[in-house]
């Protein structure tokens, strides 16, 4: 049947099972609006901003572990979802953004609202398009999915013309897609997991290291039942909150800057690292030539490119998680070296529980000050750990993966990569639109949330019942704890004077707004802003003079830690 | 280290771009890099010349890999492989000069395209070692012009 290239890429992604579509219209794709005007299968949901739909496709797909769709117009709207796209590609989130773009004949000559989009995205995705013709446009929508949502995932861009748009042709989803230079490996090598396997059975103070990747790789079962059968302690990313259950007695807590006095430890003394789906980030490892020290590391990824970047690495395994964990799980479960195994690295995990105890996370109480972290603790009570919390960036983020237990995967929703503002309330709506029976919280900065607050509006519009919990302490905290550890107490453009009636600027949105300023109110006002229907924004206003701790200081090795 | 890498790809717009993009993108160096199809026009083949240490290489080399439109990446070193540049040169020739530019074109096999009143254009291939040994010795005599393309490279024997 021919149809014009706007109505192929609406019936493409029906066909293809998208249910949602975050974006914003303009000149270039009006023909698109067109063609999703009054159309039953593809939802649109009008956002407020570029960057906002895109956090908000990113959100759905965090939480859902289903791609995420953008569409929006050339020029500006393309530029502004440049942020979202290099979220995204940091955290290896699938998402699939369309652009509009001025006619064929006009590109390269400054048409009015062009832009190179292609060109800028090109290093902040996974792969990208420029649809040259009618005809290509179902397989490039149908090849955008797939690159997006295999191997490692990661956000893909599709540029498309207004003539494009236009012109007609046959519709022809292709069924399968064949790109000859793109091959993920999912099977890990069966020699290689077993010489891991004989490494680690060999050691007697392993850690396993896990990411993002376990997450995106759906493999926590595996991971956990792996860590049980030999009793091996567990450490997170932050992109890892959730990939093991945080209740879990072997668990450790998140490591790196902000982790935990046990989790960094651990890694520093540990004679085997099992690295899982996680890159050995900057904010991991600390000063990089003290990073555990006494370890042989076994690396697992599906991304070559991760293996061996920034550490040397004795077992490189390439391959999907879930497959390598199963055989890993397959050489050692029912057999009598798994239980030895346990006895033997008994001494190892009593030393992790004494440093437990002796430093937990922790935080001094203040008389009449409301602390941050007892704000976070009160939400995991009123929640009861069941709801998705999605953060926007600084002091917010790092309490809400410290204080928070997460027990399940796709319940922590953060920019951890990027470190993006403005990340946490879109992302939140685009996770409860994904998930409409669960709780979505989002743990938010007076600074970051002011970054893409007018998405209030998106969520009053389409009655998602988002709350966003402002800690609010009056300044870019985090940036001021840098500030006063490293610049003498200079705290130089740090503070945020007129910061907005929040509560007024949620009922001017339309929404529900709550403030607490007293110690016993917090729990209180929690519980009637989460029970209250539609968005909330409840602003808890609490000690500015927190800080986060632990601290491993940038460049600083991961036992040189600031403890509160 | 120097090493030598062939890299095919989708013949479709932008490769190019994401190529080099990879190496600006990430610090890596080029010292060189030529294009052209190969004999099947959708693919093209690249000689990219970088230099790294082994753990900068294995990343260019992965990450090369990752791209979508790229199908193979051979890097040359430690195989035994035929490589040429081709360089085009403009000398004076006027006085002594001129039998001194014949008898250099002569020793080193290159071939003068273009013949002006006081000067020569000078084709030469060869690997590296010759075209700068054949520049080297042009010096001399005055060189007005260079453009060299950078290394291509083919593996020996089949
Ligand atoms: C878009 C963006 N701009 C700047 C920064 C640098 N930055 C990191 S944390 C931070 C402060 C965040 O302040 P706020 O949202 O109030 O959170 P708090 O640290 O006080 O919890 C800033 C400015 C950033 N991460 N993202």
């Amino acid at each position: 049947m021919q149809m014009n290239g706007a109505e192929i890429l609406v019936k493409a992604l029906a066909d293809l099972g998208v249910d949602v579509v975050f974006g914003y219209p303009g000149g270039a794709v009006l023909n698109i609006y067109d063609a999703l005007f009054g159309n039953t299968k593809v939802r649109h949901m009008l956002c407020r901003h570029e960057q906002g739909a895109v956090h908000m496709a990113d959100g759905y797909a965090r939480a859902s572990g289903r791609t995420g769709v953008c569409l929006v117009t050339s020029g500006p709207g393309a530029t502004n979802t440049v942020t979202g796209l290099a979220t995204a590609y940091m955290d290896s989130i699938p998402i699939v953004v369309f652009t509009g773009q001025v006619p064929t004949l006009l590109i390269g000559n400054d048409a009015f609202q062009e832009a190179d989009i292609v060109g800028i995205s090109r290093p902040c995705t996974k792969h990208n398009y420029l649809v040259k013709d009618t005809k290509d446009l179902a397989r490039i929508v149908r090849e955008a999915f797939y690159i997006a949502s295999t191997g490692r995932p990661g956000p893909v861009l599709g540029d498309i013309p207004k003539d494009v748009l236009i012109s007609t042709a046959e519709y022809n989803l292709p069924k399968e897609v064949r790109l000859r230079g793109y091959h993920p490996n999912y099977e890990g090598h069966p020699r290689q997991v077993e010489s891991a396997m004989r490494l680690l059975l060999s050691k007697e103070r392993p850690v396993i290291y896990a990411g993002g990747g376990i997450i995106l790789s759906n493999a926590s079962e595996e991971l956990a039942e792996l860590a049980r059968l030999l009793s091996v302690p567990v450490t997170t990313t932050l992109m890892g909150m959730g990939a093991f259950p945080g209740n879990d007695p072997l668990f450790l807590g998140m490591l790196g800057m902000h982790g935990t006095y046990t989790a960094n430890m651990a890694i520093s003394h540990a004679d085997l690292i099992l690295a899982l789906g996680a890159r050995f980030d900057d904010r991991v490892t600390g000063k990089i030539d003290e990073f555990a020290p006494h370890a042989k590391i076994i690396h697992v990824d599906i991304d070559p490119t991760s293996i061996q970047k920034n550490v040397p690495v004795d077992i490189p395994i390439v391959g999907d998680l879930k497959d390598v964990l199963r055989k890993m799980i397959r050489l050692v479960k029912g057999k009598k070296d798994a239980a030895a195994y346990r006895g033997k690295c008994s001494a190892w995990r009593q030393q992790l529980s004494t440093w437990s105890k002796t430093h937990p996370l922790t935080y001094k109480e203040s008389k009449g000050k409301i602390k941050p972290q007892f704000v976070v603790e009160r939400i995991r009570e009123v929640t009861g750990g069941k709801a998705i919390i999605a953060t926007e960036v600084g002091q917010n983020q790092m309490w809400a993966a410290q204080f928070y237990t997460y027990d399940k995967p796709r319940t922590f929703l953060s920019s951890g990569g990027l470190g993006t503002m403005g990340y946490g309330l879109p992302a939140a709506i685009g996770a409860q639109v994904a998930m409409p029976g669960t709780l979505v919280v989002d743990i938010a900065g007076d600074g970051s949330i002011q970054m893409n607050i007018q998405e209030l509006a998106t969520a009053v519009q389409y009655r998602v019942p988002v709350k966003v919990v402002i800690l609010n302490n009056g300044s870019l905290g985090m940036v001021r704890q840098w500030q006063e550890l490293f610049f003498q107490g200079k705290y130089s453009q740090t503070c945020l004077p007129h910061i907005p009636d929040f509560v007024k600027l949620a009922e001017a949105y339309g929404a529900k707004g709550f403030r607490a300023t007293k110690v016993d109110e917090v729990a209180a006002v929690l519980k009637k802003g989460f029970a209250a229907e539609g968005p909330v924004l409840i602003d808890i206003v609490v000690d500015p003079a927190e800080m986060v701790y632990p601290m491993v200081p940038a460049g600083a090795p991961l036992t040189k830690m600031l403890l509160v | 280290m120097r090493h030598t890498i062939a890299v095919l790809v989708e013949n479709e717009f932008g490769v190019l771009s994401r190529v080099a993009g990879l190496f600006s993108g990430r610090g890596f160096n080029i010292e060189s890099l030529c294009v052209a199809e190969t004999t099947d026009p959708g693919v093209s083949r690249m000689t990219i010349v970088t230099a790294g240490n082994d753990q900068i290489i294995e990343q260019i080399l992965k990450q090369l890999n990752k791209l979508v439109p790229v199908l193979k990446v051979i890097d040359f070193t430690g195989t035994e492989t035929v490589d040429r540049e081709l360089v085009l040169v403009k000398v004076n020739a006027d006085g002594d000069g001129k039998a001194e530019v014949l008898r250099l074109v002569d020793i080193f096999r290159a071939k003068i395209v273009d013949v002006a009143p006081r000067c020569y254009t000078i084709e030469m291939t060869g690997g590296e070692g010759k075209v700068s040994a054949f520049l080297q010795m042009l010096r001399p005599i005055g060189i007005k012009e260079i453009v060299r393309t950078g290394k291509v490279a083919i593996s020996r024997g089949t």
